[in-house]
């Protein structure tokens, strides 16, 4: 009977209502309020760099949770969704800038920031919505090649219809976005004063409005998740021909996971636009899409807490830890007195010039032992984290308590 | 050989239906009626071409030639989702569940296509999705309960015994609000005393209004619950009727026993 008790007990451990994702997205709340403050005390005041890198990496968080919708959720691997990235910068660039003066429109247009957010969300939207519908009715593999195709195809027409985008050199000099009102104070280290028109330049502002996006796409997927909706993606993903026969119309929701997915990489790109002030055909190649899947893969598939530390670790370990890297292993051959390392000669480029060529060797390891040592993911979904322990436990537990109750 | 039910319409007619998969035909020009109310079943050697009509009627592999009526409309090539939506639910030979939801959201799932919350709703958590989401929970809990399976609600499909899984399937298939069910050997695996249990079931989905059509490989099953029978050998018909007059059949011994030379 006592057995019988704890095997019940981990029964109810198992449920799947209970939901411990509270405590991980408490704790990134928490550490989103915390970090301007503690990196302006940790730097005395001169953090904007890494607050402002911050605010870059909520972009690849908002990716992350747009691509989780189409990977996780839906179970559809799309290998090119810097497209719509590039799309969501682009039409940015397009509706918030003079370029068009210099296209054959002869019209600058400026349109709000606050606008252009929904106009590049819907542009994307759009697109995947057409990428979508023809190719939705193939399954898995195909799906990954046309994506993969499409994700070549949308930066080089960016770069060759030079006559609308101006080739390789990008549209620069993009709209600063700006508050139509906004109260100016001692946090600004300014007077009192309501302010109009206001321009968004400090990084923290920023890190402010990157933080608050981020918490509202969370809290919409989240509801997605737990809707009809939700519960379609899951059935679709796991027996198509099922889902169909309980009435789910497969292609349909296949298509909106596609194009929220491609909404939230839209709108992503057009804050990256923003902030940035400029779009270049190089920023959205094939290795911000693999990117942004890694950050999915590696966080935790279907898992929305799981994507945003996937995203976050990531992005730190590619653009600061590896960037420093061969300055440190320069210096810690320095400081071990190996200096003879540091010294180039022949083919050997120097310490650091040799780590400059492994960066991305040493990446790939991370990725290789991460994936070796978690293969479900820093923070799986349950359902994910129990696909993969399949075969490897199989469940007793249940049948046994059939056996002594039935 | 035609039976005299009582004056009872057709729920479904099934008129002159072929299906061929390349040169091989799996059902070949097969006609009746399945009346509404009633426990109808089709039976047949392996490979007969029974679980492919199932297909057919739910739209999986739409057949070849022929036409299917439900309800006096024609869904002859309608995809699976419609053919739901019209009110035909099934279950499959080989249970499908979705393994990694609970048994509740299995059910939950089986009553999308009478959900009505819109994208707009399920973002924004509306009063309307509110609504919803509690009335298909208590729908779920209350079918879980009717096939008898509610202390696995929030269990994992997959980890249900086998037989509870058979009615989890029956449970989803229920939350689609069908005026027809199809069932897909709902029996096979089980003990005797299941089968006895699960013709109880067949029973009460009945009284419940919903017509039930099943395959069946298991003689005394079918004797037991439905009234009407065809079978099924090589894709063809050979024979309709009662469970009597289908048992006497020298068509349906030879499919069974093989002929005796």
């Amino acid at each position: 009977m006592r057995r019988l008790g704890s095997r019940l007990g981990s029964i109810l451990e198992s449920d799947p209502r209970k939901n411990p994702n509270a405590v991980v997205f408490l704790l990134l709340a928490l550490g989103a309020i915390a970090f301007p403050i503690g990196v302006q005390i940790v730097t005395r005041g001169s953090g904007s760099f890494l607050i402002s890198q911050a605010a870059d990496a909520g972009v690849y968080v908002l990716l992350a949770i747009g691509l989780n919708v189409v990977v996780g959720f839906a179970g559809l691997l799309d290998l090119g969704y810097a497209a719509f990235f590039a799309i969501g910068a682009y039409t940015y660039a397009f509706v918030a800038s003079d370029h068009m003066e210099f296209t054959p429109i002869h019209q600058a247009i400026h349109i709000p920031f606050w606008i252009a957010l929904l106009v590049g969300m819907f542009a994307a939207a759009t697109a995947g919505a057409i990428l979508g519908a023809p190719t939705l009715r193939l399954r898995g593999d195909y799906l990954a090649i046309v994506t993969l195709g499409f994700g070549e195809i949308v930066p080089r027409l960016f770069r060759n219809a030079a006559t609308w985008t101006s080739g390789v050199n990008g549209i620069s000099a993009l709209d600063t976005p700006a508050l139509p009102i906004w109260i100016n104070g001692p946090w600004s280290g300014d007077a009192f004063a309501v302010v109009q028109n206001f321009k968004i330049i400090d990084p923290l502002a920023y890190y402010v409005i990157m933080a608050i996006l981020v918490a509202i796409s969370v809290v919409l997927v989240n509801n997605l998740r737990r809707s009809r909706m939700g519960r379609a993606w899951m059935a679709v993903r796991e027996d198509e021909v099922a889902a169909a026969a309980m009435g789910v119309n497969t292609v349909g929701v296949k298509l909106l996971a596609f194009g929220i997915g491609a909404a939230f990489s839209g709108f992503a790109g057009t804050f990256y636009g923003a902030k940035l002030s400029l779009v270049s055909p190089e920023n959205f190649g094939f290795t911000v899409s693999i990117t942004i899947l890694i950050m999915v893969v590696l966080g935790g598939m279907g898992n929305i807490p799981g994507v945003i530390v996937g995203a976050l670790l990531i992005y730190y370990v590619i653009f600061n830890i590896l960037p420093g890297l061969p300055q440190q292993a320069a210096d810690f051959a320095n400081s071990i007195g190996a200096t003879g390392l540091n010294t180039p000669s022949g083919d050997w480029p120097g310490l650091s010039g040799e780590v400059q060529r492994l960066k991305f060797l040493i990446f790939g390891l991370i990725l290789v032992l991460t994936m070796l040592l978690r293969p479900q993911g820093l923070l799986p979904s349950r359902q994910r984290a129990e696909e993969l322990q399949k075969g490897v436990h199989e469940d007793t537990v249940i049948e046994d308590l059939n056996a002594e109750t039935t | 050989m035609t039976v005299e039910t009582a004056a009872a319409p057709p729920i479904l007619r099934i008129d002159h239906v072929t299906k061929r998969f390349g040169g091989l035909v799996a059902v070949d020009d097969v006609t009746f009626d399945v009346k509404k109310g009633e426990i109808f079943a089709l039976i047949g050697p392996n490979g007969a071409g029974k679980t492919t009509l199932f297909n057919g009627i739910t739209g999986i592999f739409p057949p070849t030639n022929g036409r299917i009526v439900f309800q006096g409309r024609e869904i002859t090539g309608a995809k699976p989702h419609q053919v739901a939506a019209f009110g035909i639910a099934r279950t499959f030979q080989n249970i499908r569940l979705f393994e990694y939801m609970s048994s509740l959201d299995n059910v939950r799932l089986g009553q999308h296509c009478r959900m009505h919350a819109k994208l707009w709703d399920s973002l924004f958590k509306t009063p309307v999705e509110h609504r919803e989401e509690k009335r298909v929970t208590d729908r779920a809990m209350e079918l879980l309960q009717f096939v008898g399976i509610e202390r696995y609600t929030h269990v994992y499909a997959r980890n249900l015994p086998y037989g509870s899984q058979r009615r989890l399937e029956i449970a989803r298939a229920l939350a689609t609000n069908p005026a027809l069910l199809l069932l897909d050997e709902p029996a096979a695996g089980f003990t005797p005393q299941e089968k006895v249990e699960l013709m109880g079931l067949v029973h009460k989905i009945v009284d419940q209004g919903i017509t039930v059509f099943l395959i069946e490989h298991d003689m005394k099953v079918v004797m037991g619950v439905s009234r009407r029978i065809v079978v099924l050998d090589h894709g063809e018909k050979i024979a309709e009727g009662t469970p009597e007059q289908v048992r006497r059949d020298q068509r349906v011994i030879e499919a069974y026993l093989g002929t005796q030379h």
